[in-house]
């Protein structure tokens, strides 16, 4: 009984540390992704409330609280309520699997430094980057208006898509982990990160995660410029917040999906493990600010046919490649 | 514990199918049967079998549920009106059907003598499920990647823009 709450005890710590670590990550990303892009394009960024803008987080959430939530005249109310918690929650419930730092030992015990290592931890993922879909479809459908219905059914086609080719592009690296497992993944890469081994699977993995989560150059399913914001035009206040904290702990997961994946996960040099790692994050989702300042966005057709006639026969080459090598090899 | 769990999910996954069958709005009816289907992947897991468990997740709610969704928002499909006729009419095939089906399943699991032992803990290791669909079963999967392939080219056939020669 004492084992087990314990056990309980430290499920909770680590639940508690990861969801203010990661919430306040994403706060902060949204601003450091509007001060550099400011910079990128010869201006300052948000820079008046506290030190350099460091406070301006803050303001945004109280302003996004105390606005009106808007539900518009025939919406279906209660998926159009829902559809924002799923896109946050879906994004959120990532962190179980991904781990940190290898074991620790404190008072003796030896403590995991992840939430939960699930033997299927690659697959769990999947599965519920399968399930953002359904924030976006839900809630673009639910507001009963054209632009958002539009971009609603854009998300859908391309989310559906491209997650082929981002399944594929992950089967060297289970290949050579031999495992589902986030952490035997990450210890399969101590010496090599995955990047190097299989630099095509990486190319693949990024342009093929870009969007799936929508980032620029890949936003077409709220294309500014075409159908106003997409699949949340009609929503306001804080559950328009959602969908766009959403966004950006989405940007954390695909840092650490990056890390874990092919960047070889907590392992560096001289720096202690979660150094590494959340330097590594950091590292990949200014990858992808820098990507939204300096990219164009194609035509949502050329994006479709991309992916089905060019990332994914790539992507099959690729796995019989690997596959053919490490025979090979094994004799 | 795990006994308690079964019942729950038992229960949601009966009450999310009903639901799913009584809607009129086909896109409620779809979210009521992914959270079915949620409740199915949480049982294999609880049953040692968490690959299964992920499959269902990943392949019937996170694709073939999201192309129900697609279909039906492309087509545009409003809420269904109550079609005209006596209701035996339309529920009696499904009764009949279903409930044939039901005694089967029962008729069954009271001769199975297996169906009255409780199964033990158990776990399937992914690897184990890999080595048996390519060793053992290899010819079964070879099989059914063909009937994909068949209904591939057949999609592609349909599909196909008609050439000036066929017009």
């Amino acid at each position: 009984m004492n084992e087990l709450l314990i056990s309980l005890i430290l499920i909770l710590v680590k639940l508690g540390l990861i969801f203010g670590v990661v919430l306040t990550m994403a706060a902060y990303l949204v601003l450091a992704e509007r001060k550099i892009l400011g910079r990128m394009q010869m201006r300052y960024g948000p820079n008046r409330i506290g030190p350099g803008g460091m406070i301006q987080p803050l303001c945004d959430v109280i302003k996004l609280i105390t606005k009106e939530d808007f539900v518009p005249a025939r919406a279906d109310k209660w998926i159009f309520l829902f559809a924002p918690g799923l896109t946050a929650l879906t994004a959120l419930l990532s962190f179980a699997v991904v781990p940190f730092s290898p074991p620790m030992t404190l008072f003796g015990r030896e403590i995991p430094m992840v939430v939960c290592d699930l033997s299927i931890g690659l697959l769990y993922l999947f599965g519920l980057s399968s399930l953002a879909v359904y924030g976006v479809v839900l809630g673009g459908w639910a507001s009963n208006s054209k632009y958002s219905l539009l971009g609603a059914m854009r998300g859908l086609a391309q989310m559906l898509s491209y997650e082929l080719s981002l399944g594929l592009a992950l089967v060297p690296v289970v290949m050579t982990a031999k495992s589902f497992s986030l952490t035997e993944i990450v210890m399969a890469q101590s010496t090599w990160p995955n990047m190097l081994q299989h630099p095509l699977a990486f190319i693949i993995f990024m342009i093929s995660i870009t969007a799936e989560s929508k980032r620029t150059p890949f936003d077409m399913p709220e294309a500014e410029n075409e159908i106003v914001a997409g699949f949340h035009t009609e929503y306001s206040g804080m559950r328009f917040g959602l969908f766009f904290v959403g966004e950006y702990i989405n940007l954390i997961v695909i840092g650490a999906m990056t890390t874990v994946f092919f960047l070889g996960g907590w392992n560096g040099p001289f720096l202690p493990p979660v150094v590494w790692f959340v330097g590594k994050i950091l590292f990949v989702a200014f990858l992808f600010i820098w990507a939204r300042g300096s990219m164009p966005r194609p035509r949502y057709d050329q994006l479709l046919r991309f992916g089905w006639k060019v990332l994914i026969p790539l992507a099959l080459l690729n796995v019989v490649i690997t596959g053919a090598i490490r025979l090979a090899m094994n004799g | 514990m795990s006994a308690l769990l079964f019942y729950i999910l038992g229960f949601i996954m009966l009450a999310a199918t009903l639901l799913c069958i009584t809607r009129r709005n086909p896109v409620h009816a779809v979210i009521y049967l992914v959270a079915s289907f949620f409740a199915l992947a949480i049982m294999f897991y609880l049953l040692g079998a968490p690959l299964v468990a992920a499959f269902e997740v990943i392949v019937y709610a996170g694709a073939i549920m999201v192309l129900f969704l697609f279909i039906i928002m492309m087509l545009g499909l409003a809420p269904q009106e109550t079609p005209e006729g006596p209701g035996w009419k339309r529920w009696g095939p499904l009764v009949l059907l279903s409930s044939s089906l039901m005694i089967c399943t029962l008729m069954l699991i009271f001769q199975d003598p297996a169906a009255s032992k409780e199964i033990g803990a158990f776990y399937l290791a992914p690897q184990a499920v890999g080595e048996a669909l390519f060793g053992r079963y290899a010819l079964a999967v070879e099989v059914i990647s063909f009937q994909l392939l068949f209904a591939t080219i057949g999609a592609y056939m349909l599909g196909k823009p008609l050439s000036k020669g066929d017009q």
